[in-house]
């Protein structure tokens, strides 16, 4: 069979590019993957994204070269990390102020979708891989909290699990399975050490790599939501509004890299407990599964379904509504491609309706990240009139519907809202 | 089968129940006085350390030698510090047996390597400052910040004897101590200062470290500006 492959390197590279494409996959990815030229602010979280799961990675294998898997040794191995390791501290800090903001960055990239509907036709397979992305790091990030072994990762891990033996019938088992054990201990750190280091990372960069096959496959959106594709150079065929990755992208990305390491290694320098945020003060006491503590609450970043966790009253003695509650708050981002029926993508060719339907989403969402830090009678009750109910739970009931409403109501206020004309090329805002 | 399911419900139930129930905090309103700058307060809690806390309480994660950031050498450490033969790369270990430290105080006295982390030097400090005698309680003492705290109140040679005003809930010198109060809440603004270095030896050093390192992102920010503005100065 002849070769009918042009290659046109020649020497070494030549050598490689006949056995290898990796000519052909530097210029498709980079030197000659158009991007659309008007990418603005909220455009740098996508490759931060990779750059803290970078770091994340690098610094997770330095501090698998110390950590003890073993209930006995765990808490006494992360000091001895901090103390004893050269430059163990930082590495430490770096992983935990990763964890946080992994969260931050994939947050703000998320929000770049909605307002830019970048999982709109034809993205919603990479919006797809996106959400699968975002419920592994989830599990990613619930794992690798109990390995430091104090009392809220234990006790965390204790809640999260028992979630899972409110499901009717299977729910016990299903929990004890889990565990590997009836309560929290030496066998479920094993086996969360296992998912965290290996199991869900491998699962995370597949998802990454077809996260950005697809999205090279169709090409990128942009603030205005028009495809570039559509009007090409009628001699070169590259789009109009489209400015080759590398070296354009790669240069304005290497400034947000900069400016976002700033505020990074400025929490992990002088703030990285952040206020107890980021690092639970509580997580320096040894965990002790016959003391628990009066506070239990999850990390920042899994609050919101937390509060709606909480916000759903049970069904007799069953929580498993608000464990399905839950759940559906986390998977409802992937129906969106099928819930948006608006003519247009981007927000700024969007009526009012949607605009203030976003807004209220994500104020729901911000009040039910700060509830599920604090307990349900932070703000008292309400007087006999209500019941005496929480004033918080009432807050949060009240935020979990608006949450749920703005993914169950979109098909309706999508349609009915009085949208923009898009332009045909792209524009400078 | 249904039973035991009920039972787990419960359970969990209990569990996120529990996550509601707020915390049951005291409401700290001094401030410790800490320095970490002030290596002489430094030393000073280290010694107060070694000699009042460490025969129960361990610091286990601590070594005797990286008290050299406070600007003792191992020599001083050794002829200060060092009672019971210990070398100086050795942890802050107690002898007692954890299991005869429950049979004796009610509970084992918690290492406190990493205390102020957990609880904060303000409430440690508040802690210190908070015993008063209580003869309902087994060792004779209570503390306002730590309600029914196992532990006695070990410096109250120093302190003196107070007692809980019940009416206004404050506390007054009953009995003056070998220290004037001054000179006790300097006293136990040390040891705080000394627990809040321990339970993390490596701030001062990562402090002055992130100021390098930021100001070393700051120039290359403004390098990374300049190439991003000379490649696009073109586009539009």
């Amino acid at each position: 069979m002849a070769d009918t492959r042009k290659i046109e390197t020649t020497g070494l590279l030549g050598w490689i590019d006949s056995r290898f494409p990796l000519t052909s996959t530097i210029k498709g990815h980079l030197t000659e993957y158009y991007a659309p030229k008007n990418f603005n602010f909220w455009y740098f979280f996508g490759s931060l994204a990779l750059l803290v799961l970078v770091l994340q990675i690098v610094t997770g294998i330095f501090l698998t070269m110390n950590y003890k898997p073993d209930a006995e040794l765990a808490f006494a191995s992360v000091e001895y990390i901090m103390r004893d390791v050269f430059g163990g501290n930082i590495i430490r800090y770096m992983h935990s102020t990763g964890a946080s903001m992994f969260f931050v960055v994939v947050y703000l990239h998320m929000f770049r979708g909605l307002i830019y509907g970048s999982y709109r036709t034809p993205r919603e397979l990479i919006w797809l891989f996106g959400v699968g992305i975002f419920l592994v790091l989830m599990g990613e990030a619930f794992f690798g909290y109990l390995l430091p072994w104090g009392q809220m990762s234990y006790w965390g891990a204790q809640v999260i699990v028992n979630l899972f033996s409110t499901v009717p019938f299977i729910g016990p088992d299903l929990s004890e399975w889990l565990r590997g054990d009836y309560l929290v201990s030496d066998a479920t750190l094993n086996r969360f050490f296992a998912f965290h280091v290996i199991a869900l990372p491998l699962v995370l960069l597949g998802l990454v790599a077809v996260h950005i096959v697809a999205l090279h496959e169709v090409g990128s959106n942009n603030p205005d939501g028009v495809e570039i594709k559509k009007h090409k150079d009628k001699e070169t065929g590259i789009p109009l509004d489209g400015i080759p990755f590398h070296p354009y992208y790669s240069v304005k990305d290497m400034v947000g890299v900069v400016a976002f390491l700033m505020v990074f290694f400025a929490i992990v320098f002088f703030m990285p407990e952040m206020g107890g945020y980021f690092l639970e003060a509580n997580n320096f006491i040894p965990a002790d599964p016959l003391k628990t503590p009066p506070h239990i609450a999850p990390v920042w970043y899994f609050t919101p379904y937390y509060s709606i966790l909480r916000a759903v009253p049970p069904i007799g003695i069953s929580q498993f509504p608000g464990v399905v509650a839950m759940g559906l708050s986390v998977v409802a981002f992937a129906f969106l491609p099928w819930l948006d029926k608006s003519p247009v993508k981007s927000i700024r060719y969007r009526g009012k309706l949607y605009k203030r339907w976003l807004t209220a989403f994500v104020i729901s969402f911000v009040i039910l990240g700060y509830l599920g830090t604090v307990p349900g009678d932070v703000w008292g009750q309400f007087g006999p009139w209500m019941g005496r109910a929480d004033r918080a739970t009432v807050l949060a009931r009240i935020c979990a519907v608006v949450y749920f409403a703005f993914f169950a109501l979109m098909p309706w206020y999508t349609k009915k809202d009085q949208t923009k004309p898009v332009p045909e090329r792209v524009t400078y805002k | 089968m249904m039973k035991k399911w009920f039972i787990q419900a419960f359970a969990s139930l209990a569990l996120l129940a529990s996550g509601v129930a707020l915390a049951n905090e005291v409401h700290i309103d001094v401030k410790a006085p800490i320095k970490m700058t002030d290596k002489a307060s430094l030393q000073r809690g280290a010694k107060i350390f070694v000699n009042y806390c460490l025969n129960c309480h361990s610091a286990n994660y601590m070594r005797y030698n990286r008290l050299q950031d406070i600007g003792l050498s191992d020599k001083q450490i050794k002829e200060n510090l060092l009672f019971a033969g210990e070398k100086v790369g050795e942890t802050m270990r107690v002898s007692m047996n954890p299991k005869d430290a429950k049979k004796w105080f009610g509970a084992a006295p918690p290492d406190l390597s990493v205390e102020v982390r957990a609880r904060g030097a303000d409430w440690v400090y508040a802690y210190l400052r908070s015993f008063y005698k209580d003869d309902t309680r087994p060792t004779g003492w209570n503390n306002q910040v730590f309600d029914k705290v196992a532990m006695p109140h070990v410096l109250y040679e120093l302190q003196g004897i107070q007692v809980l005003d019940h009416e206004t809930h404050t506390l007054k010198l009953e009995k003056a101590g070998k220290l004037s109060p001054e000179e006790y809440d300097q006293f136990v603004g040390d040891l705080t200062n000394f627990l809040a270095f321990m339970a993390e030896p490596a701030k001062q050093s990562r402090l002055w470290i992130g100021v390098v390192v930021l100001l070393f992102l700051s120039v290359l920010f403004v390098l990374v500006k300049k190439i991003k503005a000379e490649y696009w100065k073109d586009i539009r």
